[in-house]
């Protein structure tokens, strides 16, 4: 059966240490994949690597049964990445910040006052994003991510610094893009409940 | 969301759009930016109160002082280039953006120049008047600090690629941009030098430009190559 995303016998060693190896996975539109382990383990290595941004020992990851590194621009442009540091520049109000981004991706046909609304951000969007908290900093960060109108959603601890509310709000919208057809592959420390298919990765 | 009728961003979109930022974050923060220019402004100042008032020897000297300290001060900001941009994780964002990479670093490159390079270029009038400069080799001057500093920025990002993920590796930098910057430094003051001796200095100006073509054409590229690989 052909998967959308896919990786397999995923072997990375840096410097003199084994990451993982012998790794396996498929993931079909509608599904997430989960990855978990203890600090350390190499799920951000393993987010970086799907992402394209490190080598790998074996194996490959393929996009629609295509290698990633045989098709990098076109592969990315099919996906955003929440990294665990925001990817925001401090001396940049939040809607400067976006809008730089917006000129990068496809863009999606959600308006930006929806999104700022549902993400909460309406009050703080012309203020400078040094004076906001880690937690509004990673809301505005998710605010990349229904920004762009892409099938894969790459999430590093989506739930860091946020408070119940915005981890509701975390997995509100991950069911939504998975029932739009969406993947997402999110590493995470605790468990995550989704309504969706889940498939695990023990790191 | 399989449906793709998303508006997909043109070509140059990215290039704007980073420049614009970068712009904007530089005048927002115009500390980091007057720095390298307050350098310049004062080794061009303080040089002729060392070494005397004497025309002869500043008329000599002159254009030399204005080129090494041209090339000095741009040093100076270059490991700043994709610093900031690595720390905060922005970068990270730019490598996995659908935007060719080389053309985003063509985008960060000029901005920087714009607030690095063109102001020298700018004040280097006033700077050459301390040394008796008349006002045709000034204009002379100005040409080849224009091309001088971009090859020099140009040249510079691809250092500021391979030491970004070091820490402190602004000598490692400039062991590594110097040796490349070396043929901008000779032909840039010696082409001042012979304006200034009313001779022909044609040849100067022409193959600083060919340097700054080739600069802007090879050099985008082996940035992103540098980029992809100090970000592992």
């Amino acid at each position: 059966m052909t998967a959308k995303l896919s990786a397999k016998n995923l072997t990375m060693i840096r410097g003199e240490r084994c990451i993982f190896q012998h790794l396996d996975f498929a993931l079909n539109p509608g599904e997430l994949l989960l990855l978990q382990g203890r600090n350390g383990s190499g799920k951000t290595s393993l987010l970086r690597a799907i992402a394209g941004l490190l080598a790998l020992e074996h194996g490959d990851i393929r996009w629609n049964e295509v290698p990633i590194s045989m098709q990098r621009q076109a592969f990315h442009a099919e996906l955003v990445w929440l990294t665990h540091r925001s990817g925001l520049k401090l001396d940049l109000t939040p809607a400067e910040n976006l809008r730089f981004e917006a000129s990068l991706r496809p863009r999606s046909r959600l308006d930006l006052a929806t999104i700022y609304e549902r993400l909460g951000l309406s009050r703080l969007k012309n203020l400078p994003t040094r004076s906001l908290s880690a937690g509004q900093q990673r809301r505005v960060a998710l605010a990349r991510m229904l920004m762009a109108d892409v099938p894969l959603w790459l999430m590093d601890e989506p739930f860091t610094n946020l408070d119940s509310d915005g981890r509701q709000l975390v997995i509100d919208l991950t069911e939504e893009h998975l029932a739009g057809g969406g993947l997402c592959v999110m590493a995470a420390h605790q468990d995550v409940q989704v309504a969706a298919t889940t498939r695990n990765v023990n790191l | 969301m399989a449906t793709r009728d998303a508006e997909q961003p043109a070509l140059l979109d990215g290039l704007v759009a980073i420049t614009r930022r970068d712009l904007l974050l530089a005048w927002k923060r115009p500390g980091d930016v007057l720095n390298p220019l307050f350098f310049f402004a004062m080794v061009c100042t303080l040089f002729p109160l060392a070494v005397g008032p004497s025309a002869e020897q500043l008329t000599l000297s002159g254009p030399g002082v204005l080129w090494v300290a041209a090339l000095l001060s741009s040093l100076l900001s270059l490991n700043t280039l994709f610093l900031s941009d690595h720390e905060d994780g922005s970068l990270d964002q730019l490598l996995v953006s659908p935007q060719p990479l080389p053309l985003l670093v063509i985008g960060k490159t000029l901005a920087h120049w714009v607030v690095g390079g063109l102001p020298l270029v700018l004040i280097s009038p006033l700077l050459a008047m301390t040394y008796r400069m008349p006002t045709s080799v000034m204009a002379v001057l100005m040409v080849t600090l224009f091309l001088g500093t971009m090859c020099l920025s140009l040249l510079g990002s691809i250092g500021a690629a391979l030491t970004v993920g070091l820490h402190r590796g602004t000598a490692l930098l400039s062991l590594l941009i110097l040796p490349l910057a070396m043929p901008v430094l000779l032909l840039g003051a010696n082409t001042v030098s012979l304006a200034a001796g009313n001779e022909s200095y044609a040849t100067g100006v022409w193959a600083l430009a060919a340097y700054a073509v080739a600069a802007l054409s090879l050099a985008p590229f082996a940035t992103a190559a540098a980029l992809r690989i100090s970000n592992e």
